[in-house]
């Protein structure tokens, strides 16, 4: 009776144990290679490419398409699309709810270092709240992030004809050389941004 | 013959600019969408766990601080080549029966001059379109503007298409 108590005891441990383990911020190699199951899954699961950009064509397609050639096709064959991203709003709610990691996010000292000189010191949430939030929609800077930000990433994307799913991982899966300069062209912009530009945006 | 044209022009305009594009020629009841709802629920969730969707890991990832961002893509793409490899390979159909089809890409000067507008978006959001979902969805509520303007982004390119250089 007793064996059989500790028993239970020790697969209540093991399960917190496991909760515990799954809250930690989860590492490349588990992340990356569930991220390429993706691949696969999509194409075994009904002949879909895996692409995440294109949810945006079809939204203008389905709420504003304007007699724009380019949003004049059939929305519903790709409504696929809109489900997974969907999914993966809910997925983002999932894990913060049930599997939120308690402590501030962990960056690089050099990192705090620089971002602390622009008054950027909360590291609560995946996004500096400092910058991020509602009333600095109506700054110059909170202007610049998210609202320039966000059109460069619509535009830019579907100019490209693809994103870091499409593209990087998609297209790079087939082997695919437009994709690979496609994703030179990402990481050229986004160093470019990151060291040159953003620092000055960021001081605004 | 006419529908089959009709279609294979739809089928077109979709795949235009696109690298995500339905390929399949059946046609489901809605419920059998609900599969790419929870895989996305999956992803989401490896999304967050993994701070892909962090504004602070894409900083590090340019600035050369942290590898995290550079295996999750390298090893996401090395499962994905070994995985359309054998699919290929071994000419694996669908659940349904159906074969497996890819449309090759064709280059244009799109993915230069569209590649480094959006490397500059992604810089400053800290998202790929992804990610947008993924960030709303952890609670961070204002980032519906970042998706809004990245969905007007996309109207104002669909707009003035063909005046711009591919």
């Amino acid at each position: 009776m007793k064996s059989k108590n500790q028993l239970e005891i020790f697969k209540i441990q093991n399960k917190i144990k496991m909760i515990e383990f799954l809250k930690q911020p989860w590492a490349w190699y588990v992340a990356g290679p569930l991220i390429g199951l993706t691949v696969p899954a999509l194409l075994i699961l009904g002949n879909k490419t895996f692409g995440i950009s294109s949810s945006l064509r079809h939204l203008c397609a389905l709420c504003i398409p304007a007699n724009i050639p380019f949003f004049k096709y059939d929305w519903k064959k790709e409504v696929w699309n809109l489900f997974f991203v969907l999914g993966i709003f809910l997925g983002g709610a999932i894990a913060i709810h049930f599997l939120g990691n308690p402590d501030p996010i962990i960056v690089h000292p050099k990192l705090s270092a620089e971002l602390a000189t622009y008054g950027i010191t909360n590291y609560n949430h995946l996004l500096p709240e400092d910058i991020i939030n509602w009333q600095s929609l109506f700054t110059l800077k909170g202007f610049l992030i998210m609202v320039v930000g966000g059109f460069l990433v619509g535009f830019g994307t579907r100019y490209a004809g693809g994103c870091t799913s499409g593209h990087t991982i998609m297209g790079l899966s087939n082997l695919q050389l437009p994709s690979l300069i496609a994703s030179i062209c990402f990481m050229v912009g986004g160093f470019l941004m990151a060291n040159f530009i953003l620092p000055f945006i960021l001081s605004l | 013959m006419q529908q089959n044209i009709e279609n294979n022009k739809d089928h077109d305009m979709r795949s235009t600019d696109a690298m995500c594009i339905n390929e399949s020629q059946l046609e489901h009841k809605w419920y059998h969408k609900m599969k790419y709802l929870v895989l996305g629920i999956l992803f989401g969730i490896v999304f967050v766990k993994a701070e892909i969707v962090s504004w602070f890991r894409i900083q590090e990832m340019f600035r050369l601080q942290s590898f995290h961002m550079y295996g999750v893509i390298g090893s996401a793409v090395a499962v994905g080549i070994v995985s359309v490899w054998l699919i290929k390979k071994f000419n694996i159909k669908t659940i349904y029966g159906e074969a497996i089809t890819i449309s090759p890409k064709q280059f244009n000067k799109g993915q230069i001059f569209g590649g480094l507008i959006f490397g500059l978006g992604w810089a400053i959001t800290g998202a790929c379109p992804g990610p947008l979902f993924a960030q709303i969805g952890a609670g961070t509520s204002v980032v519906i503007i970042t998706l809004l303007s990245a969905i007007a982004g996309t109207w104002v390119y669909g707009y003035f298409r063909e005046k711009l250089p591919h």
